[in-house]
């Protein structure tokens, strides 16, 4: 028998209404857009035609997809790096008192550090490689996903860890019933906030690091001949699939692992 | 099931909580020692605070920081515990919280449809607790605690926070299930009716004293325990009219 299913905003209706919403928030923008663009007249600012045009050139030659991969790999990789490592690192110093105390300002010290130095440190002691990229980019997301699952593992209930512990769970039945679900939230808070973050320094480590491909590298080349149009392309064709990935991948996920909630 | 005659064996010479912030070092329990008869319901009794819950901690095993010793019996007997709030898993549904209470393939998994049946949860089986009501929980996290078949059973105000008509229903529904399948019980609650309409013992434990003041056997029949007026006559009787 399936569980009792309740009716929520987050029904049918509610995700028609939410998505009128934001169809006619975001039509507003791009007239609003448009509209600036035409008043200025400036080649500087672009209309929104002049971008799609770019975006459909781009596309047609191939050269969009070739870019928009090799970011989009550099992106999962350097993503699935740092919620690892952080996840590891979180756990650890949660669990831990010990270690927390001591690796607390170590913390502190790695999330004030500029994304800036350590791409500029990664860069000078690795050179331009593949590794580098991903490093540098994993660098800055892993204290962000350590200082949310560490949050998780201190909020870890000791009521169903006795019960568990009763009731003969043995660990691997802990892990997967007990503490994995309990962590869960903080997994999915930590990856949301990192995807958002991890796409956006893998574009200034593209443009940085002197990589001859990557969405950042043509972002940065057409910036070097004042291309707006051309920027602003491929930010919206980054954008989109950024997009993709939150309301097809993410969300339906965080939905699935929350419907036990009342 | 623990071969009859040897007694569950408690003697906790001293359980000490260290000092925490404002409050000073705390003495809770202070030669404390009983035996109970296997298949016998143990109910201790006592105010809030009166290191109750700590005791039972402590026979269960998770509490392991105390001067004495626990015999549970020869033949690494089975301990289940239900406690004072349901601890069911809210991410699992009301039947999956039931079969992670035994090895997967166990034998007595097969039991979990009557077991079911017996507390009212067939049609919530497929529910997640947090979907279903307080009463329904506690019933879940009994089911849970007899479907292990436990040599010794331990409880810790599991009907608390529960209106009288629902406490009622589960206390009979307990009497129920423990007449099928009688196992040692130590049963804690503050509420005096209860513990004489459930225990065949009772253990009183008075506040601040830290120890058992009063052990005495319940007389009566299972039937005698639905009667208000006989479960009342025994209370006054072991409690005085106080």
């Amino acid at each position: 028998m399936p569980p009792p299913r309740k009716v929520t905003s987050a029904g049918y209706a509610g995700s028609l209404e939410r998505l009128a919403w934001t169809v006619a928030s975001l039509g507003a923008f791009v007239a609003l857009w448009g509209l600036v663009a035409w008043y200025a007249g400036s080649r500087h600012l672009p209309g929104p035609i002049d971008v799609v045009n770019v975006l459909a050139r781009e596309a047609a030659s191939g050269e969009l997809w070739k870019h928009l991969w090799i970011t989009l790999v550099r992106v999962t990789l350097a993503f699935t790096v740092a919620m690892f490592i952080g996840a590891a690192i979180g756990l650890a110093v949660g669990v831990n008192r010990t270690a927390d105390k001591f690796f607390d300002s170590w913390l502190i010290l790695l999330l004030n550090l500029p994304a800036l130095v350590i791409i500029a440190l990664c860069y000078v002691w690795f050179g331009t490689t593949e590794a580098t990229a991903v490093t540098a980019v994993a660098i800055n997301k892993i204290p962000n996903v350590a200082v949310q699952m560490r949050e998780g593992a201190r909020a870890l209930s000791k009521d169903l860890a006795e019960m568990a512990e009763m009731y003969g769970f043995g660990w691997w039945r802990t892990l997967r019933h007990v503490t994995i679900p309990q962590l869960a939230p903080f997994f999915a808070a930590a990856a949301r906030s990192g995807l958002a973050l991890v796409w956006k320094i893998v574009l200034v480590v593209e443009a940085l690091g002197g990589h001859p491909t990557g969405v950042g590298h043509q972002i940065h080349t057409a910036f070097g001949n004042f291309d707006v149009p051309m920027i602003l392309a491929y930010a919206l064709a980054f954008i989109i699939v950024i997009q993709i990935v939150e309301f097809g991948v993410l969300q339906p996920l965080q939905a699935r692992v929350n419907k036990w909630r009342r | 099931m623990a071969p009859l005659g040897q007694p569950l064996s408690v003697a906790v010479r001293r359980k000490t909580f260290a000092a925490v912030g404002q409050r000073d070092e705390n003495t809770v329990l202070r030669d404390v020692r009983f035996e109970v008869e296997p298949r016998s319901f143990v109910v201790i009794t006592g105010p809030s605070g009166c290191g109750k819950s700590t005791l039972l901690n402590i026979v269960a095993g998770l509490d392991k920081d105390f001067e004495g010793k626990i015999d549970l019996g020869p033949g690494n007997p089975r301990v289940t515990f239900v406690f004072q709030t349901p601890r069911l898993l809210p991410w699992r549904t009301v039947r999956e919280n039931l079969e992670l209470a035994l090895p997967p393939g166990d034998p007595r998994l097969a039991g979990l449809p009557d077991m079911l049946e017996r507390v009212g949860l067939t049609s919530a089986a497929g529910a997640y607790p947090e979907h279903i009501s307080l009463g329904m929980q506690r019933r879940a996290a009994l089911a849970r605690g007899f479907i292990t078949e436990p040599d010794i059973l331990l409880m810790d105000e599991p009907f608390v926070s529960l209106d009288d008509p629902t406490a009622l229903g589960l206390r009979e529904l307990l009497i129920d299930l423990w007449s099928r399948r009688p196992t040692t019980v130590l049963f804690i609650t503050h509420d005096r009716a209860e513990a004489v309409m459930l225990g065949t013992r009772i253990l009183r434990m008075a506040p601040g004293s830290a120890t058992i003041i009063q052990d005495e056997a319940v007389r009566l029949s299972t039937a005698e325990r639905k009667d208000r007026d006989k479960v009342l006559a025994e209370q006054k009787r072991i409690f005085g009219s106080t």
